[in-house]
């Protein structure tokens, strides 16, 4: 078993058996923090997919993709924690 | 050789993610959830970069590995702080079996800021040395 056949035949399926988990809990999240956590860990676990797919492929640019999500995923937070602080204010 | 390593840091990182995943459903409490997908999801994350450093062997990727890594250890207790004081603002529950919430009546809804001994609220120095009185 070559290294790229783990990848594709193992550790891919276990990666997406827990992003498939993660968005249960998104669809469920009985608060509106529960999804903005969900979607947290579910662009991380992107982040996961996208290096190990640079590896199988051979294709290390994809990483530069991979830190943009980081990026975003950072202010996705920031921004939706800063309206559930300003909301609570204005009622 | 180097094949058989990043085979087991990929394993390492993938079974934390999967963990991440499985405690972000089974957890009771949106504190707990936070807790979770911080580090196992983190340290996860980062063990899969690891292993894209070790099989590129190139110092532009290794970098942009790194810069990855050194980022996301740097976000992620942020994004979850933020997250976290905003929930518990707005009155997220925590858990029923919780046994003490240290924030308990010592913040000011209004402003957001904790209250000082001056306005009703007592500060962690003043209780302490109520409690040593007492003794």
């Amino acid at each position: 078993m070559t290294i790229y056949e783990f990848l594709y035949y193992i550790i891919m399926p276990i990666l997406s058996l827990s992003g498939v988990l993660v968005f249960v809990r998104f669809v469920l999240g009985p608060s509106l923090s529960d999804r903005v956590i969900a979607l947290d860990l579910l662009i991380t676990i992107g982040i996961g997919i996208i290096a190990i797919y640079s590896i199988v492929n051979n294709m290390p640019t994809f990483l530069d993709i991979a830190m943009i999500l980081a990026l975003i995923a950072f202010l996705g937070t920031v921004a939706f924690s800063y309206y559930l602080e300003k909301r609570d204010k204005n009622e | 050789m180097n094949d058989i390593i990043i085979i087991g840091v990929v394993s390492l990182g993938t079974l934390f993610i999967l963990l991440a995943a499985i405690g972000l459903v089974r957890m009771p409490d949106l504190y707990l959830r936070i807790s979770v997908t911080t580090k196992a999801a983190t340290l996860g994350v980062g063990l899969l970069l690891l292993g894209t450093a070790l099989y590129f062997k190139e110092i532009s990727i290794t970098t942009r590995a790194i810069a990855i890594i050194f980022f996301l250890l740097l976000t992620a207790p942020i994004g979850a702080h933020l997250i976290g004081r905003a929930s518990y603002f707005i009155g997220v529950p925590l858990w029923k079996k919780s046994v003490i919430d240290d924030l308990k009546d010592k913040y000011d809804h209004k402003t957001h800021g904790l209250k000082g001994h001056d306005e009703g609220g007592k500060n962690p120095a003043q209780e302490q040395e109520e409690l040593n009185e007492k003794k």
